[in-house]
């Protein structure tokens, strides 16, 4: 094995497509009933109406405000054995914290609260960790979904598309409630008047790797990816002042290479360093670039080519390329449907996106076969596949369109807007083409027109139905997402909470709190905790058992 | 924009599946079944698109994200 440093691995293959991953996805929320509705307060009823669809309520409510606002109480009530690990109250703290119930009944009134009779306290639940081991949560102004871990870039796709099941049966609920008006939710990234939303991706990778490394390694690949996973956008400008299509929903939004912030002069390269595990050994990148999909082909590649890439980092091999003003480049290849544009290289020379997309490829295959994770047979089991798409479509990208369409977002959502011009004559400015291009991410089947295109076999699945509908509320069984999940689903009414690397359990009778961290993401299997679910039905009995291990697990 | 035009070669267009329009629409008079499927594909479409486009597109304003 010549690849990188074998910690990454924490058992995975190395070389390939294979690590530790997740996405995350801000839904865009509107209620065309109640214009100017407070967006935080839309958000917070999508929460609680997945509450109510799941009753799993032990495991998020208002009354995980002490994983943002009360740390010190929480810290105060660790005071258990397990708990000698360095863990510090930051990093429960994951986000800023979001407007609570308390804050949103002051501002509107506590009657918008009470329309709950479920809800004793009268506050709006805003944070959910789901069955499936997954956070659903309002994030400033918009619900979002965080994928539980995957080992993988075909389960992160069948994590990610069960994201837009949970947010369909909540806009199911809603909309069977007469009380409050029906709320659409659309799974892209820009209101197409200056605003921007992200959709996430999320990667593993060992702490020794030095950024500067990773922000040169990545931003080439990053600023032309977009060509195969971009979903498509009516509009150019962040504003969409200027009549046009373009490939990204979110190139026009970065302003900058690498920095810091996602919500102001968002970076190409994103530093944001919370690892939400052993902080000594591993980073967790947090990529902010990428489209929301639909598309699961293309979301298949955008998770299989990305982690492909960071192994090529991380075994020191990635093409030495660095794009001349990259945030000018990646708006100049989102802006640019026929794939002809050339990007100026710090060494002079002039490619194509599509040029800088083979570059990659071919390292990257090159480092899967010298691993030997490429293999067909006795490869690792993903990264073949993720080879064979990335070829199959850059190929089409160059050479047939029309095949690409079935999986390329962008082109797929171009190819039903040009018909649209061509049947109607209508211009890019025409409001119903701004209107194909939102309607595409309705996440209801019977209103969205990725939807239509899906179940005309004009998209390809590349999951099948029934294992998304499964990991709606199953785990992964490879990562600690299945311990989060398991303890949610079997001893949710015990649980004060969970986070990324803990799961908290409150037990009657006793006086404190008992935290059993979950900090390294490999841990907590199936294979390592199935047994201990199969033996105990009761938290008590679980937790005794687990808490007589070796810390650590 | 009119950037489709620099297309592909052709001569491929024998392969291409019925189901899959070509991304640029083909030449009128080629009747084909993919400009078929695509009418069929519009016409239900036209069924699912909110009523009032310019209204609904204009209504449409998020708040900020990440």
């Amino acid at each position: 094995m010549t690849a990188g440093p074998s910690a990454v691995s924490g058992g995975l293959p190395v070389g390939g497509a294979m690590r530790v991953m997740g996405s995350e996805t801000e839904y865009g929320i509107h209620a065309p009933s109640a214009p100017g509705a407070n967006a935080t307060m839309m958000s917070a009823r999508v929460i609680q109406a997945y509450a109510q669809v799941t009753r799993q309520r032990a495991a998020g409510g208002a009354e995980m405000r002490w994983d943002y606002t009360d740390e010190e109480p929480l810290h105060d009530a660790r005071g258990w054995t397990l708990e000698r690990s360095a863990a510090t109250p930051e990093q429960l703290t994951d986000r800023p914290p979001v407007l609570d119930a308390e804050a949103i009944a002051l501002a509107y009134g506590r009657a918008e609260l009470d329309h709950d009779g479920e809800d004793e306290s009268g506050s709006l639940l805003m944070n959910m960790v789901l069955g499936n081991g997954a956070r659903l949560y309002v994030d400033h102004a918009h619900p979002e979904y965080s994928s539980p871990e995957v080992t993988n870039p075909r389960d992160a796709v069948t994590w990610d598309a069960a994201g837009d099941l949970v947010a369909l049966a909540a806009v199911r609920r809603l909309a069977g409630d007469p009380e409050l008006p029906p709320i659409n939710l659309y799974k892209n990234n820009t209101d197409n008047k200056s605003v921007s939303y992200g959709s996430h991706e999320n990667y593993l990778m060992p702490r020794s790797v030095p950024f500067g490394e990773i922000a040169r390694g990545l931003t080439p690949f990053f600023i032309t990816r977009q060509i195969m996973c971009g979903a498509g956008r009516v509009g150019l400008g962040q504003d969409s002042s200027r009549p046009g299509y373009q490939i990204s929903q979110r190139a026009d939004f970065f302003e900058t290479e690498v920095g810091l912030e996602t919500t102001i002069r968002r970076p190409i390269i994103n530093t944001r360093d919370e690892p939400h595990a052993t902080a000594d050994k591993y980073r967790r990148l947090h990529v902010i670039i990428g489209d929301a999909n639909l598309s699961q082909a293309a979301n298949f590649l955008k998770f299989g080519s990305t982690a492909m890439v960071l192994s090529l980092i991380e075994a020191g091999l990635a093409p030495r390329v660095d794009v001349h003003e990259p945030v000018g480049a990646l708006q100049a290849v989102s802006h640019d449907t026929s794939l002809t544009a050339t990007l100026r290289l710090l060494d002079g020379r002039r490619v194509t996106a599509l040029d800088l997309q083979w570059m990659y490829f071919e390292a990257a295959a090159k480092l899967a076969q010298d691993t030997g994770v490429a293999d067909a047979v006795d490869g690792d089991g993903h990264t073949h596949a993720v080879l064979e798409r990335w070829s199959a479509t850059l190929t089409e990208l160059d050479s047939d369109r029309a095949a690409a369409a079935s999986t390329v977002e962008w082109l797929a959502k171009l190819s039903l807007l040009e018909g649209y011009r061509q049947r109607d004559g209508l211009q890019w400015s025409d409001a119903r083409l701004g209107l194909v291009d939102l309607q595409w991410s309705d996440i209801r089947p019977e209103k969205g027109l990725y939807h239509r295109l899906l179940a005309r076999d004009r998209m390809q699945r590349i999951v099948d139905d029934e294992a998304i509908a499964r990991a709606v509320s199953e785990p992964p069984s490879d990562t600690r997402a299945f311990f989060r999940g398991r303890c949610v689903s079997r001893f949710g009414t015990d649980l004060v909470g969970a986070s990324w690397d803990s799961v908290i359990f409150d037990l009657p009778g006793r006086g404190k709190l008992q935290r059993v961290p979950t900090r390294e993401p490999l841990r907590g299997t199936e294979a390592l905790t199935g047994g201990l679910f199969a033996r105990h039905h009761e938290a008590g009995p679980f937790l005794a058992e687990l808490l007589g291990l070796p810390p650590g697990s | 924009m009119a950037g489709q035009e620099q297309q592909q070669p052709q001569s491929r267009d024998t392969e291409v599946d019925e189901d899959i329009p070509a991304t640029p629409a083909p030449p009128e008079g080629q009747a084909s079944a993919a400009t078929q499927g695509v009418d069929d594909l519009l016409d239900e479409i036209d069924g699912v698109l909110e009523s009032n486009a310019e209204e609904f597109v204009r209504a449409f304003v998020q708040k900020g994200g990440q």
